[in-house]
């Protein structure tokens, strides 16, 4: 089966972990964290406000921002923008990621 | 405030930008080139981080070669001090330096995006990019706005649901990320890129059983003469097609994907026949399984810094607002020129010749403002590509390439029944989660006129992307035509930031 890979050739210059939620994902250096989402098969990591609808990457450049997601504990943060680092913590993100300040 | 000052601002590092800034610089203007991404090239162009070391990124790409020009031009002008490159800068406003007849630049800078983030840099509140400093403003003797485009939107039921992906978002992940959303994609929506984006997914491995277009290519025989100046755009389309056969995609024209089904991601789509008007014809709806889908109706031109200056704008042969431009790529504000999609969809190779056209034009105004502008111009790298052209061979090639714009803008419209596929239960504002029942209510019980009237009413077009995704559909709903971008942040800014600006004098 043919991957995105198998079209540009190469090999990423690192490979390490992340974690979503309770998983550990792999990632390659380079990777917006939406990238190591997608190549695990995870599409939504967002409930919205008022629905608590599953949402993930729409736009995929940085307009729609239906992508925010919890990083390291910040949230609100673009997952189709912000690259992954090793270790990163990324987390499902609910309604304004702010529950904290409700309490 | 410390600042830097430039002959030339260019926002946007795209085709336009790219080859606005090397062609100024080769004039011998200094040039500040601002710029969101981390790489040089916007989205047309946009291309894998080093650190994925794709040995052949041009696999998913079409006219590398005329990027690499740039690039190169760009790196050699960048190393002797003629451009200024600023990436990871997203210009939020720019405004007039008190009567100087100067323009200052603010942006904020996203360096968390691509940088290794210091220690307890997680615990800042920061922008939603993650801004870590506040940059200095560029303070420019004329500014070129080449902010690109965005996709067009129509929404249906069941849009929201994860997996369903805008056409050129899959393209930008792919490009950038070597990801796809799915193994079995659905492309559907209106315009070229469509077949573009089919053809990039199947080549990376994805199935893609349909391509859903909206419209009949017959639109396209109408325009015979923009089509026979342009032939190397029709062997481009055949190859595209070419490339559906070869992947066993049906291409459904004057189809359209009026419902996504599925809980927590996309599972299939409801496809229907449309009349010319795009409404779906009663009886012909058939389900097509997927796991994700790829969609757009073509690109609306990003015109927020345009029109918090005031440019003025014109409705395109698309049906979306673009700016008013001079032959020579003038906005209607003195000082400020604009060039590629901001002046009318028209791709990339449009937008090459644009920024170098109206690089010509800024560089003959600085000329003409006599002593205080540079005029020395610097020896201009050699170079084969359409950017590096004497400006009358630009302005033919304008010409001829508008005038194909304009044909497959026209080809590509919506038509006015596309919003009865959208049922009241739908989701139309993604950020704000207002639907289309409610916007009809405010249109039909409670007297909203335009889009502007629905949002103060229902919030609709009032979150995060203000508007960007559902705007086409609002003023669809309204029953008018979309009214030019009112933005006057162009992307969102930390209060401290505005906190921090000097007081206006006036």
């Amino acid at each position: 089966m043919t991957t995105p890979r198998d079209l540009v050739g190469g090999a990423p210059r690192t490979t390490y972990t992340l974690t979503f939620d309770d998983r550990e994902l792999p990632a390659q250096e380079g990777q917006s964290v939406a990238a190591v989402l997608w190549s695990a098969g995870i599409v939504s990591w967002r409930t919205t406000r008022n629905g608590a609808a599953p949402r993930g990457v729409f736009c995929g450049i940085g307009q729609c921002y239906d992508c925010l997601v919890t990083v390291n504990g910040r949230p609100n943060q673009r997952a189709c923008m912000v690259q992954a680092r090793p270790g990163d913590a990324v987390t499902t993100q609910e309604g304004t990621g702010r529950a904290a300040l409700d309490r | 405030m410390p600042h830097s000052t430039a002959d030339l601002a260019v926002v946007g590092a795209g085709p336009a930008g790219l080859a606005a800034a090397v062609t100024a610089a080769d004039l011998g203007l200094s040039v500040t080139l601002l710029d969101a991404g981390a790489r040089p090239g916007g989205q047309y162009y946009r291309q894998p981080a080093p650190g994925l070391g794709a040995e052949r990124p041009q696999a998913l790409h079409h006219d590398w070669r005329a990027f690499a020009d740039l690039t190169r031009r760009l790196e050699a002008h960048r190393r002797r001090g003629g451009i200024t490159y600023l990436p990871h800068h997203h210009v939020w406003a720019v405004l007039p330096s008190g009567d100087t007849g100067s323009w200052t630049v603010h942006t904020r800078a996203d360096r968390a995006a691509e940088a290794p983030a210091p220690a307890g840099a997680a615990a800042e509140a920061t922008g939603p990019g993650g801004e870590t400093e506040a940059p200095a403003p560029v303070i420019a003797r004329a500014v070129l706005l080449a902010t690109g485009s965005y996709e067009r939107q129509l929404p249906f039921p069941g849009w929201t649901l994860p997996g369903v992906v805008g056409a050129g978002g899959a393209q930008a992940m792919l490009k950038a990320g070597l990801v796809l959303p799915g193994r079995r994609i659905v492309v559907a929506g209106s315009g070229p890129l469509l077949l573009a984006v089919a053809a990039s997914l199947s080549a990376a491995g994805a199935r893609v059983p349909a391509v859903v277009e909206a419209s009949g290519y017959g639109g396209y025989a109408a325009h015979t003469a923009a089509l026979a100046r342009n032939p190397a755009k029709l062997v481009e389309g055949a190859r595209y097609g070419s490339a559906l056969v070869r992947h066993h995609t049906r291409l459904l024209t004057r189809h359209a994907v009026v419902e996504a089904h599925g809980t927590d991601r996309v599972e299939a789509v409801t496809v229907a026949r449309l009349d010319r008007d795009w409404r779906p014809v009663p009886g012909t709806a058939r389900r097509i399984p997927c796991d994700a889908v790829a969609v757009g109706h073509g690109l609306v031109p990003e015109l927020s810094l345009a029109t918090g200056l005031g440019c003025a704008t014109r409705t395109a042969a698309d049906g979306t607002v673009a700016l008013a431009l001079t032959d020579d790529l003038r906005t209607s504000v003195p000082g400020v020129w604009s060039a590629g999609e901001t002046g009318g969809i028209g791709g990339a190779q449009l937008a090459l010749v644009e920024g170098a056209l109206a690089a010509h034009a800024i560089a003959g105004a600085a000329r003409a403002a006599g002593p205080g502008a540079r005029t020395a111009p610097a020896a201009p790298a050699a170079s084969g590509s359409a950017a590096s052209a004497a400006p009358e061979s630009l302005r033919r090639a304008r010409a001829r390439l508008r005038a194909f714009a304009d044909a497959m803008g026209a080809a590509h419209r919506p038509g006015e029944g596309w919003t009865e596929w959208l049922a009241d239960s739908a989701d139309v504002c993604r950020c704000e989660e207002v639907t289309a029942g409610e916007i009809r209510e405010a249109v039909t019980d409670l007297g909203a006129r335009d889009a502007r009237t629905v949002k103060l009413l229902t919030r609709a077009g009032m979150g995060w992307c203000q508007g960007r995704m559902c705007g086409p559909a609002l003023a669809a709903l309204c029953g008018v035509p979309p009214a030019p971008d009112r933005r006057p942040l162009a992307c969102p800014v930390p209060l401290r930031r505005l906190a921090a600006l000097p007081a206006d004098p006036s």
